[in-house]
C-alpha cells in the first residue's frame, strides 16, 4: 500500500517537531536504525526504517500482524543469517558499529544482543546447565563463578526461589510461565548489552505474564529492551517508547505516554483505539 | 452411543444401513491385519521345525562349535554368526559418521540448491538392487582394495602393537573388510535418511534460541539438535543394522566363503546369509546339513527380529515434542 499522501504530511510535520516535548524522558541511543530495508527473497518487510533505541529502557514495538515488528527483532540479532535468501540493507548502528556488515562476528553479536521467543524454548538439559550453557561459549568460569552467575540471572528472573532446591532437575519439567522466565535468565546470564522479546508472554497465563511484565522492570535498570506485543495495554504499562509499523514501514514512533494519550497520525489512533489490526 | 440413538432415530436408521458394509469392510481389514501376523509366525516355526533336527543332534553345541563339515556331518553356528555381527558391527562404523556428515550437512549447511539433489541422491542409493552391489564390489572395489588400500593398511598398520593383529595376511581385496565396506554403502541411505528427516523435526525456535545465546552451527548441532533427537539417531541406526545383519548376495560376492575365523579384517570369513545361500542348493532334502542352514536362518531371524524391535521402539514419536 502506498501511504496517503495525508498521512505522509504528517510524518513530515513530527520528524519536523520532533522536539524536547516527544522525547523527554528518553535516554540517549542504545541502537540506531538508519534506512533499514529487509528483504524476504523478493518481497521487502520492511521500509526505510528509522529508529533508535534509547539506552536502558523499553522500546515497544506494535502493529498489525504482518507489520514487520518480529522481522524487525530478527535483524537486531541476525537471526535472519541463518536463512538463505533473507536480506538487510541500511544500517543498525551499535557502538558506532554497523552489526549488519558482513565482517561481524555473530556469535559475538548474539551475546551482546540476546533474544527471547514467544514460545518458552528450554534446552533439553538440567536447569543449572541451561543457564551455564550460554555462559559457557563466551567466559571460562570456575565451578563456583559459575554457581554465582548461575544464581544471580536466575534471581534477576525471578525464578530462583522455585527452582534453587532442583538445579539439576531437567528444565522440561518446569511449568510455562516458569521456562519463559529460564529463558529470560538464561539471556540475561551472558550479560548482553540488548535484549529483544518477541511477545514473550503471548502463551503464558495472566499471572506469569504479570511476572514477566514486573521483570521487564526490573531488568531495564541494566539492560536496553526491544518488546513486540499484540498486548496494547502491555505496551502502555512497560515501554518508555512505542513504535508503531503498519506493512514494513514505522508510521509513527515517540514516548508510550504521548503515542497512547495523543497520537498524531490518524492510522496510529485508529490502530489503538481498536479499530482496524 | 445407546442415547445419542434414542434421541434422534434419524441417525440410528441411516447408521444400520450403512453398517453392513461396514462390519464387511472391518472384517477385511481385520483379516489382512491378522495375516500379517500369521505370516510372521509360520515363518518362525518353520525356521524353527527345519533346524530343529539341528538343534537336537547338536544340542547347545550348535552355537559355540566352529566346525562346518559335511563329510563328517559336523556343523556349528560360530563362524557364520560371527561373520555376520563383525561385519555388521563395522559397516556401522563406518557408516554412520558419514550418514551423520551427510544428514548435518542436508540440514544445516547445505544451500538449498544442493538439499534436493543430494536427498533424492541419498535415497536412490536405497533402490539400488543388491546383486548390482556385489557385482560392482566384486569388479571394481576388491581389485582396488588388493592392490592400494589393503597393501597400504598392511603397511602402515600392521606392525603397530595390538591392532596390528587386524591388519595381516596377504591382501586377497576379499574378505570381511571389504563386506563391511559394501554393506556400509549400502546402509548409509538409511541411516543417513533417517538421521536427516529427525533432525528436521527439531523445531526451528529452539535452534534459533541456541543461536541467540551465541552457539555456532557445530554447538547447535551438539548440544540441542542431537540431544532432542537422540533415541530417534540410535533407532536409525538400528535398521541401518537390520538390513546389515541379513543382506547377502553384496555379502557373498566379496567376504570370500570360507569357514574360518581370522584376527585379520582381511581374511575371509562368512555370514549367515550368504552361508546359506551358498550351501542350500547342495544340500539334500531330509540331511543335517539342511537341518543345520534352517537353524542358522532361524538365529538370523531372531537376531534381526530383535534389532528391529529395538529399532522400531525407538523410533515410535516421542511424546513430549
Amino acid at each position: 500500500m502506498s501511504t496517503t499522501e495525508r498521512e505522509l504530511k504528517a510524518r513530515l510535520e513530527i520528524m519536523g517537531g520532533l522536539g524536547a516535548e516527544d522525547e523527554a524522558g528518553l535516554n540517549p541511543a542504545r541502537m540506531s536504525l538508519r534506512n533499514l530495508d529487509f528483504f524476504y527473497g523478493a518481497t521487502q518487510a520492511l521500509k526505510g526504517i528509522n529508529l533508535d533505541f534509547p539506552d536502558r529502557q523499553v522500546t515497544g514495538l506494535i502493529g498489525p500482524s504482518g507489520c514487520g515488528k518480529s522481522t524487525l527483532l530478527r535483524v537486531l540479532n541476525r537471526m535472519y543469517d541463518l536463512y538463505p535468501g533473507q536480506r538487510a540493507t541500511g544500517e543498525v548502528l551499535m557502538d558506532g558499529e554497523n552489526i549488519i556488515a558482513p565482517d561481524v562476528d555473530l556469535n559475538d553479536l548474539r551475546s551482546r544482543v540476546g533474544m527471547v521467543f514467544q514460545k518458552p524454548t528450554p534446552f533439553p538439559m538440567s536447569i543449572y546447565d541451561n543457564i551455564a550453557f550460554g555462559v559457557k561459549l563466551h567466559e571460562r568460569l570456575g565451578k563456583s563463578a559459575m554457581d554465582e552467575r548461575v544464581e544471580w540471572s536466575l534471581t534477576r528472573a525471578a525464578l530462583w526461589g522455585e527452582v534453587k532446591d532442583r538445579l539439576s532437575a531437567s528444565a522440561m519439567g518446569l511449568s510455562g510461565g516458569q521456562q519463559q522466565r529460564l529463558c529470560i535468565a538464561r539471556t540475561i546470564a551472558v550479560r548482553p548489552e540488548v535484549i529483544l522479546l518477541d511477545e514473550p508472554t503471548s502463551a503464558l497465563d495472566p499471572i506469569s505474564t504479570l511476572k514477566v511484565e514486573e521483570l521487564m522492570d526490573e531488568l531495564k535498570q541494566d539492560f536496553t529492551i526491544a518488546i513486540v506485543t499484540h498486548n496494547l495495554q502491555q505496551a502502555a504499562r512497560c515501554a518508555d517508547q512505542v513504535a508503531f509499523f503498519y506493512l514494513g514501514e514505522l508510521i509513527e514512533v515517540g514516548t508510550a505516554a504521548r503515542m497512547f494519550t495523543a497520537p498524531k497520525v490518524q492510522r496510529t489512533q485508529e490502530y489503538i483505539t481498536g479499530r482496524f489490526g | 452411543m445407546s442415547d445419542v440413538a434414542a434421541t434422534r432415530p434419524g441417525i440410528r436408521a441411516k447408521g444400520r444401513s450403512s453398517s453392513v458394509g461396514d462390519t464387511i469392510f472391518a472384517a477385511l481389514t481385520r483379516t489382512a491385519g491378522v495375516f500379517v501376523l500369521v505370516l510372521l509366525g509360520a515363518i518362525i516355526v518353520v525356521l524353527f521345525i527345519g533346524g530343529w533336527p539341528a538343534f537336537r543332534a547338536f544340542g547347545p553345541a550348535f552355537l559355540t562349535s566352529t566346525a562346518w563339515n559335511p563329510v563328517t556331518h559336523r556343523f556349528g553356528a560360530v563362524v557364520a554368526v560371527y561373520g555376520t555381527i563383525v561385519t555388521s558391527v563395522l559397516a556401522l562404523i563406518l557408516a554412520v559418521p558419514l550418514s551423520f556428515g551427510i544428514a548435518f550437512y542436508l540440514t544445516e549447511l547445505a544451500p538449498g540448491w544442493v538439499r534436493r539433489p543430494v536427498g533424492t541422491a541419498i535415497e536412490l542409493l536405497a533402490a539400488i538392487p543388491s546383486i548390482i552391489y556385489g557385482m560392482w564390489g566384486f569388479f571394481v572395489i576388491v581389485p582396488f582394495m588388493a592392490q592400494y588400500i589393503q597393501p597400504w593398511l598392511i603397511d602402515t598398520l600392521g606392525d603397530v602393537p595390538v591392532i596390528g593383529a587386524l591388519f595381516q595376511g596377504p591382501p586377497f581385496g576379499t574378505g570381511i573388510f571389504t563386506a563391511a565396506l559394501i554393506l556400509a554403502i549400502m546402509i548409509i541411505p538409511f541411516i543417513a535418511a533417517t538421521m536427516r528427516d529427525v533432525f528436521l523435526t527439531v523445531p526451528a525456535v529452539y535452534k534459533e534460541s541456541a543461536y541467540g545465546v551465541g552457539c555456532t552451527t557445530w554447538e547447535v548441532m551438539r548440544s540441542i539438535v542431537v540431544p532432542y533427537t537422540r533415541v530417534s539417531v540410535v533407532g536409525g541406526i538400528m535398521l541401518g543394522l537390520g538390513r546389515a545383519l541379513g543382506e547377502t548376495m553384496a555379502v557373498t560376492f566379496v567376504i570370500g566363503n570360507t569357514n574360518r575365523i581370522t584376527t585379520s579384517l582381511f581374511g575371509p570369513g562368512n555370514t549367515i546369509a550368504s552361508l546359506v545361500a551358498l550351501e542350500f542348493p547342495e544340500s539334500e532334502n531330509g540331511s543335517l546339513k539342511l537341518a543345520s542352514l534352517l537353524a542358522l536362518g532361524f538365529l538370523l531371524f531372531v537376531i534381526s527380529f530383535i534389532v528391529l524391535a529395538i529399532s522400531r521402539l525407538m523410533l515410535r514419536p516421542r511424546l513430549s515434542a
